[in-house]
Formats: C-alpha cells, sequence, structure tokens
C-alpha cells in the first residue's frame, strides 16, 4: 500500500470514529427580517471552515453588485439563492445547507423572516430537532418572533435556542440581554417551551457564534455551536412497534413483502403484529434487507417485512405491535396552518395524506384561529393563508393515528387541494374525538336498489347547475312533470326553498356556500337512498363541493346537468330582478357578478339554454335518463 | 474479505443511515404513486450512489423502473464502458437518447457554446420524457452543490412543458410527500437532496460501490485551456494555436461532457484518499464544470428551463 494511501486511511479512520454514533442535527433558524439570521449562518459556516474558497469569493463578489451591508460581506448572499430574492435583499424560500465539524454534521434549514411567508417557516419547522430564534438586541422580542417561536413549540421542537443578536450594538450589556430574555420567558411557557437557552452573541463580529466571546465575561453558557453539538439525540425505541406500508413488494408469487419506514419501536422475526385498520393479525417472518436478513429493525429503519400467515395488507395501512395498536379514528380535535391563497372553508372536501394513507376529509367547526402575538382565540368562518387554527376535522373513513405530541408520524398530516392539487395547509392532530368512536352504522337491510325497483326505476339525483336565471329551475320543473307523468317517482330540491327551511341560518358568503351545497347533497343523497329520482336545481357555484356531493353517490348515480346560459342573457331575463340589485350594489356576493362561479369541466349534460327550445332540452334529459336505465323506455 | 470491507463491516454512520432511510422512503412513495417511471442514469457517483439507494429501496424485487442515459456522443469513453457493465452486472434495463436533430446538425461543444448545452442536453431530455410518457424522474441534484439548488424541493413540480416556477414550489412537511400531478404535468425528483460531496464520497466508500475510474487520479493525456485541465479523451478536442498535449496526473471531480469537464491536479489514487481531499478541499465541486459560470444565476434561469 501507497504511503498517501495509508495516511488517508488513518486520517479517515479517525474521522469515522468521531462520527459514527452521532445523528446529523437539523436546525431551523427564525426570527424576524433583519434580525441577522442569514448573517449569522454565514458566520457560522466560516467559523466551522465549511465555506469553501470559491464561495467565499463568490459571496465577495455579490456583496460588493447587491449587497445590502456596507463594506462587509453579506452573508446573506450564501443562503438568498434565488435571483428575485438577491435582488429584492429578502429571503423567499427555505434554504438548505450542511456543514460537519470534528464533532457533528449540521443541517441548517433557513426560513424567511417575512410575515408573508410563514407557511415555509412551517415547512422548515416541521423537520427540524432543534430551533434557532433570532432576536435583535436592539429591538427586542418581536411579533415575528413570538410568531417564530409559536410555530417552532406548535411543529414539535424541543430544543430552542433564543440567540440574541448584535450584542456589539448595544455594548454588550448583560442587562439588556437579560431584560430580553425575562421578557421571552413567560410568553415560552405559555406556548409550552419548557426550557429554552439564552445566548448572546454578535454573528457580525463572531462573539459567542463558535467560541465564547471574550467581550461578555459574564456570560457564562455555551457558544452557539457547543450547544448545538451538545444537543441530545431523543429518539426513543422502547415505544411499541409502529410503521406504514409504503409499497408492498411482490417480485415473484412467493414472496410478499410489507416495505416502509418504522416509525416507532423496534421489531424482530416471531413478534405479533396487527394491520390497521383492517384488524388482521400475524407475525414477522422475516425482516429482509439488501445485506440480508437482519434479527431486529428499529425506529427510523427502512425495511421489508414479510408475515407468517398470507394476508392482504396494501399500501396506506399500518403495520403495528398486536398487543399496543394505536387507536383508530375518523374525527378529531386538530391544529391547523393554512398554506394557500384559497382560503380553508369548513365543509369543503380536502384530500387528507397521513403516513402513507390518503383519504378525503372536511373540517366541520372552526373552533377559534389563533393570535400568534398574544395567543388569544378569536371566532373564525374561514382560515386565511398563514392563519394557524383549532378545528374539528371529520374523514371519510378511520386512520391509525398518535397525538402529534407523541408521534409526528402518525399524527402529522397534510390537506391537498382535490381540483389544484396543492398542497393547501398541514395539520396536527390533538386528539380524536369522542364522537367518533360512539356513532355506528347502523346496517339496513332493506337498500336502495330494493326501494326503487318496487318504484320501477334507478334513483338517481339529476343535479342542475348554473348561473341564477340561467333556466335551472323551469327545465327541472319540466322534466319533473313528465316524469311524474310517466308514473316515475320524484322530488325537486329547489335551492331557493330549501333556504326557507333547511337552510335558514346560510347567507351568501363562501363558507355558507359551501355549507349550503353539503347540506342539499346530503339531502339529496337520502332521498336518492329512499329509491328516488331527485332533481336538485341550485347555482352550487364551486366545482370543489359539486364533486363531494358526486362522491358521495355511487357510481353513475350523480347526473350533472350544466344549464349553460351566458351571463348577458341571465341578465336580460333577470326573472327576480336580483342581477338588477347586484349591479346596484345593494347585493353583495352574487354569483357572475362578486362572486365566482365556476363551469363543471366534465359534465354528464350540457344545456345549451340559447341553442334549443326547453321542450328540445327535457327530451335530452329524458333521453339520457333511458339511456342509463334509470326510467323504462 | 478485503481491507476495505472489513472496515465497511466496523463503522456504520449514524448519519449516513439517516440519509439512506430518508432516499429509500422517497423511492418507495414515488414508485407506489406513479405509473410511469425512470430514473435519470449520469453515470458519475452520484447516480451510482442512487442506483445503490433504489436497489436497496425495492430489494428483493427489481428496480420498478428503467434507467436513462441522455448520451451527448461527448462523454468520456470510460463512462461508457462504465454505463454499459452496470446495466450488464447489475440487470437493470437501461435506456440511451441522443437528440437526432443536434447530432444531424452537427451540435458540438466547441462551435455551440450554451446552445450545446441546451440541444444536447435540456432538449434531449424533453424529447425522451416525451417520448415514454414519463410522469415521474428521479435525478441526482443535491442541495449543496449550488445555491438556486438549495431551495429546490425534493419533489420538483415542471409544468406541460417541463418548466420549473420557483414560486410555485409546494411546501413540503416532515416525510409527507404530495405526489398529485395535474394532467400532462410531470415531476423530477431528488433522493439525494440532502447529501454532500462528502456524504457521497463516504457512502461510497463505506458501501464499496464502483464507480468510474476517472475519479481517480492517473497519468492523462491534458491541455490547459483558460486556467482548466482538459482531458483529450479522443481526437475530436481541437486544439488552438499555441495549445500542447502534456501528461498530467488528474482526476475529475464531476464527470459530464469531456471538452466541459475539468480535472484537478491530484494524488489521490484510491478512495481513502479522495475521502480526505474532498474533506480538505477548499472549493466546490460544481467549479470544474462550464456552464455554472455563463452568467449570474445561471443554473436557476436553466433549470426553469428545464435542465435538471
Amino acid at each position: 500500500m501507497r504511503a498517501a494511501e495509508q495516511t488517508a486511511r488513518r486520517t479517515l479512520h479517525e474521522f469515522l470514529a468521531h462520527q459514527a454514533e452521532k445523528p446529523s442535527l437539523r436546525f431551523v433558524t427564525c426570527g424576524s427580517v433583519d434580525d441577522g439570521k442569514s448573517t449569522l449562518m454565514g458566520r457560522l459556516l466560516y467559523e466551522a471552515g465549511a465555506l469553501l474558497e470559491d464561495q467565499a469569493r463568490a459571496v465577495e463578489r455579490d456583496s460588493r453588485r447587491y449587497g445590502t451591508a456596507g463594506d462587509n460581506v453579506d452573508y446573506a448572499l450564501l443562503f438568498d439563492g434565488l435571483d428575485a430574492e438577491r435582488q429584492q435583499g429578502i429571503t423567499i424560500d427555505v434554504a438548505y445547507r450542511y456543514f460537519s465539524t470534528d464533532r457533528r454534521r449540521f443541517t441548517v434549514i433557513d426560513t424567511p423572516g417575512h410575515e408573508q411567508f410563514t407557511r415555509n417557516m412551517v415547512t422548515g419547522a416541521s423537520n427540524a430537532d432543534a430551533a434557532v430564534v433570532l432576536v435583535d438586541a436592539r429591538k427586542g422580542i418581536l411579533p415575528q418572533t413570538r410568531r417564530h417561536a409559536h410555530i417552532v413549540s406548535l411543529l414539535g421542537v424541543r430544543h430552542v435556542v433564543l440567540a440574541v443578536n448584535k450584542m456589539d450594538q448595544v455594548e454588550y450589556d448583560q442587562q439588556r440581554f437579560e431584560a430580553i430574555v425575562a421578557e421571552f420567558r413567560p410568553f415560552a411557557a405559555k406556548i409550552g417551551l419548557d426550557a429554552f437557552t439564552a445566548i448572546p452573541l454578535s454573528a457580525l463580529r463572531g462573539e459567542n457564534v463558535v467560541r465564547r466571546s471574550p467581550a461578555m465575561p459574564w456570560y457564562r453558557g455555551p457558544a452557539l455551536l457547543e450547544w448545538l453539538e451538545a444537543v441530545p439525540d431523543t429518539r426513543a425505541d422502547d415505544e411499541a412497534f409502529r410503521m406504514w406500508v409504503q409499497w408492498v413488494s411482490r417480485p415473484n408469487q412467493d414472496f410478499r413483502g410489507l416495505a416502509g419506514t418504522i416509525a416507532h419501536g423496534t421489531v424482530r422475526p416471531g413478534d405479533r403484529v396487527r394491520i390497521l385498520p383492517s384488524g388482521k393479525t400475524s407475525a414477522v417472518a422475516r425482516i429482509v434487507t439488501l445485506e440480508g436478513d437482519v434479527e431486529s429493525a428499529t425506529a427510523g429503519d427502512a425495511i421489508t417485512l414479510t408475515l407468517r400467515d398470507d394476508i392482504d395488507a396494501s399500501r396506506g395501512e399500518a403495520v403495528v405491535a398486536d398487543q399496543d395498536p394505536p387507536e383508530q379514528a375518523d374525527q378529531f380535535h386538530v391544529s391547523l396552518v393554512w398554506m394557500s391563497e384559497e382560503p380553508l372553508l369548513p365543509g369543503r372536501g380536502y384530500l387528507v395524506k397521513i403516513g402513507s394513507r390518503t383519504v378525503v376529509g372536511q373540517v366541520t367547526d372552526i373552533r377559534h384561529r389563533v393570535d400568534v402575538n398574544d395567543l388569544s382565540h378569536l371566532a373564525a368562518k374561514r382560515l386565511e393563508l398563514n392563519e394557524i387554527g383549532v378545528v374539528n376535522l371529520s374523514l371519510d373513513r378511520p386512520v391509525p393515528f398518535e397525538a402529534y405530541a407523541k408521534s409526528k408520524i402518525f399524527g402529522g398530516f397534510i390537506l391537498i387541494d382535490r381540483l389544484s392539487n396543492a398542497t393547501v395547509g398541514c395539520g396536527m392532530i390533538d386528539y380524536a374525538l369522542r364522537r367518533s368512536a360512539n356513532i355506528q352504522w347502523q346496517h339496513i337491510e332493506v337498500d336502495r336498489q330494493a326501494r326503487a325497483s318496487l318504484m320501477h326505476q334507478k334513483s338517481c339525483v339529476l343535479w342542475f347547475t348554473g348561473l341564477s336565471g340561467s333556466g335551472k329551475s323551469t327545465l327541472a320543473n319540466l322534466i319533473e312533470k313528465r316524469l311524474h307523468a310517466a308514473g316515475n317517482h320524484t322530488y325537486l330540491v329547489d335551492g331557493d326553498n330549501v333556504r326557507h327551511g333547511l337552510n335558514k341560518d346560510l347567507g351568501f358568503t363562501p363558507e355558507d356556500r359551501v355549507e349550503n351545497v353539503r347540506r342539499v347533497g346530503e339531502l339529496a343523497r337520502l332521498m336518492a337512498d329512499a329509491g328516488l329520482i331527485v332533481l336538485v336545481s341550485l347555482i352550487s357555484p364551486f366545482r370543489n363541493e359539486r364533486q363531494t356531493v358526486r362522491e358521495r353517490l355511487d357510481t353513475g348515480e350523480f347526473i350533472e346537468v350544466f344549464v349553460d346560459t351566458p351571463l348577458a342573457e341571465c341578465e336580460r331575463r333577470d326573472p327576480k330582478g336580483l342581477y338588477r340589485k347586484a349591479r346596484a350594489g345593494k347585493l353583495a356576493n352574487f354569483t357572475g357578478i362578486d362572486s365566482p362561479y365556476e363551469a363543471p369541466l366534465d359534465p354528464e349534460l350540457v344545456l345549451r339554454t340559447m341553442d334549443a327550445p326547453p321542450e328540445k332540452l327535457v327530451d335530452r334529459v329524458l333521453e339520457e335518463l333511458r339511456r342509463r336505465q334509470i326510467i323504462a323506455s | 474479505m478485503s481491507a476495505q470491507a472489513v472496515v465497511a463491516n466496523a463503522v456504520r454512520l449514524e448519519h449516513l443511515r439517516q440519509l439512506e432511510v430518508e432516499s429509500i422512503h422517497i423511492f418507495r412513495e414515488v414508485a407506489a404513486e406513479f405509473r410511469r417511471l425512470v430514473m435519470l442514469y449520469s453515470i458519475g457517483k452520484d447516480s451510482s450512489v442512487m442506483l445503490r439507494l433504489a436497489q436497496k429501496a425495492f430489494f428483493p424485487g427489481r428496480l420498478p423502473f428503467p434507467l436513462l442515459h441522455i448520451d451527448t456522443t461527448w462523454k468520456f469513453r470510460e463512462m461508457i464502458e462504465f454505463r454499459d457493465r452496470r446495466a450488464r452486472e447489475d440487470g437493470f434495463e437501461l435506456l440511451v437518447h441522443t437528440n437526432p436533430d443536434g447530432l444531424a446538425q452537427g451540435i458540438n461543444p466547441f462551435d455551440h457554446g450554451s446552445s450545446y448545452t441546451d440541444v444536447m442536453k435540456t432538449q434531449a431530455l424533453k424529447q425522451a420524457l416525451d417520448k415514454h410518457g414519463f410522469d415521474a424522474a428521479f435525478g441526482e441534484a443535491r442541495r449543496d452543490e449550488e445555491k438556486s439548488r438549495a431551495k429546490e424541493r425534493v419533489f420538483s413540480f415542471r409544468t406541460r412543458t417541463h418548466q420549473w416556477d420557483p414560486r410555485r414550489q409546494r411546501p413540503e412537511l416532515w416525510s409527507l410527500y404530495n405526489t398529485r400531478v395535474n394532467a400532462g404535468e410531470s415531476i423530477r425528483v431528488f433522493p439525494l437532496s440532502n447529501w454532500t460531496e462528502l456524504d457521497v464520497w463516504l457512502y461510497i466508500y463505506l458501501e464499496n460501490i464502483p464507480v468510474v475510474p476517472l475519479y481517480f487520479a492517473r497519468e492523462r493525456p491534458t491541455v490547459e485551456r483558460d486556467g482548466a485541465l482538459f482531458m483529450l479523451d479522443d481526437g475530436r478536442f481541437r486544439l488552438k494555436q499555441g495549445e500542447r498535449a502534456r501528461q498530467r496526473k488528474i482526476r475529475f471531480r464531476t464527470l459530464g461532457c469531456y471538452p466541459l469537464t475539468a480535472g484537478i491536479l491530484s494524488d489521490a489514487e484510491t478512495l481513502p484518499e479522495i475521502v480526505c481531499e474532498t474533506m480538505a478541499s477548499s472549493s466546490s465541486e460544481r467549479q470544474g464544470r462550464v456552464i455554472d459560470h455563463d452568467q449570474a444565476a445561471s443554473m436557476e434561469r436553466k433549470k426553469q428551463e428545464g435542465y435538471f
């Protein structure tokens, strides 16, 4: 072996021996704009020797071009990698940086300070083991400091540093430092940050960043990097075994493996396990990895399990310890962070992804919105971008879960908009609502087919959607008359009429419209269940809610009829005089004027009232019903 | 058992295990939720690590997707040899695509500057993705490579025309990835997002992963141009007046098209030496790539246009 190789091997082994046991520490940096986050991180990287020469040169060059730090190197430019960020001098998105010291490998998650980017802050905090909350010693605790500390706590980060920066600007004044810490302490206690470490430092001058500073002899605690190197590894393996099935491995007929990453606990061949929600039980046969079968695997390992019995388990289910399974529920008390420009509307259906399981869910009630500055509870009918609320969440199927405080993997979820597919929010389960466990589905022996066949028809819901004045009610009326005359059993639900009774309490705001459609949808579903041909005449302006009604019914049972009349024509007809009122500003939230109408993308029928007389359109609908064998031909 | 294998068994780096698990989780998540998958295979060290991680994710099954190599026809010869040997020995399905229009027009790195990258890499990649209708493609990008990459998500959404909008990235919380795409849209997935160059080399060392010999220092025919050392891999490299071929002991930190990939003077002939050199290194690896220096924020712009 060459001498160079021998030396390298020795150096490498020393390095590896130091590093072997330490997991990487992921920490998030947060605080208000201009508190010096990026400068602190730049300094940390520079001092830890993690800033490479060409990167340092690039930062110096960029500082002259875009810099906001006068003659000093503007370390913020190291993180603000997007063009728009450098030009505006602000951080928009989360940036990830990596560095290693002799003792540990770090991931720095640098998050934006501006309020409008709170969702990115949440994203950063969700994956952090520790948090560095920055404060400008001159300004003290700001609203954004509180907001970020609150988010950090909400997301379950338990190791927190309050880094009081720019101490050089206040002459390293101990009293100033202590006053800020004293102001923060009661707030921290309120948000559940029982223990935090306060460090006075100057990022610009590198005081107490890597080494303890002689400028602040009164401070006896660790420098920031020392503290980061010492954050304990808090993963526990003494919990009950839990793993989401992520992928079912079936390379041949003899092998059926359940692949996933262990969330909690330890598993060994022979252990009894249960599959949830199905409830089937078996025992672990093998734990398979590329390196060979292993005798045990623990939280944080990615494995493939085989079971002794040939039972069916699929993606979206969980494998758990048979003796100590988690609860299952479909209604929860949760904390929610809203991340979309489109507000959260109670009653609207969203996809909910928890672990590898995706279900449909809706917020049934916003209990309150949280004011992150003073933590007070505010009443709310909707949640806007970056708002945090405590809500009731209802799912269409049960899921195995844990409280988020106990398990991020079985207690954290995201909400996805079903039409745009955007991630619109995230949430943390606090607990299951008891009603969920107590309401059982009563099995009824006579079903809808039985009821409908007695009437010599198939039940369905003909859903007429369109602008006010488009002709929905006129057409629905004519169709019902024809069906009735032919001996069919029908019921017509009219949007205006239900507002006199069932929906008397609802107005015309988006959240009330969502609830209006939900109730009418449920009503139509019950009537279809009774075997009826249900006709619904309702503006129902949002695609999302019409989609929800469709999904609540059996396949083929929901027939969306788009009554397509141009706005100008509806306005000309104006049978109820509503357009005139809306144009005069006397009627707010009027569909087509100051409230949107989302036309169906793929309706079963489109009726263009400008192109054909009503009788022709009625014939088309009846023809469609015959074609679908809903009524006899 | 070789000396290196003994070391591999003795030491298991906890932080590498974390990275490995995270990457495997990503592979499985995508494989479970997408229909038409592909892994972009660049033959380099990162691809080698990515391939090993994918094999771990789906063992004992085979990879549930093919590998795709965009061949510009200007890759180092040793890369192509290595690629074909790996496909043979590891038994994965390999797709190779070259932009036929670019080839017909004789687009080359000497005469066509940065339009070469566009035609032979970006356009070629789009062609291949469209041809097979892939809706998800694994790429080897790491966030430590470059500033705008530091901001890229693990799941990167591309429009119908393969473009990236940095302002419309989806938040990624915990290890929950939103895998829903609209019709015609696709995603690029980066399982190595959180790996650094050092992590990659440590993993290659500890896991005994084969890599292209070009990473190891050896005497090679080179020419110095604008302060960078290029290898004369075949007769197509055009020497300018006054330039002379010279044997130098060099190695490569990244691999690509040989006329665009500069090597560094080095004595590191073995893996341990490379790892030590990486630890001590004072410049980041992308420095050797010509395309990044074209213009300010060049990488971000290339990505918006669909470059990987």
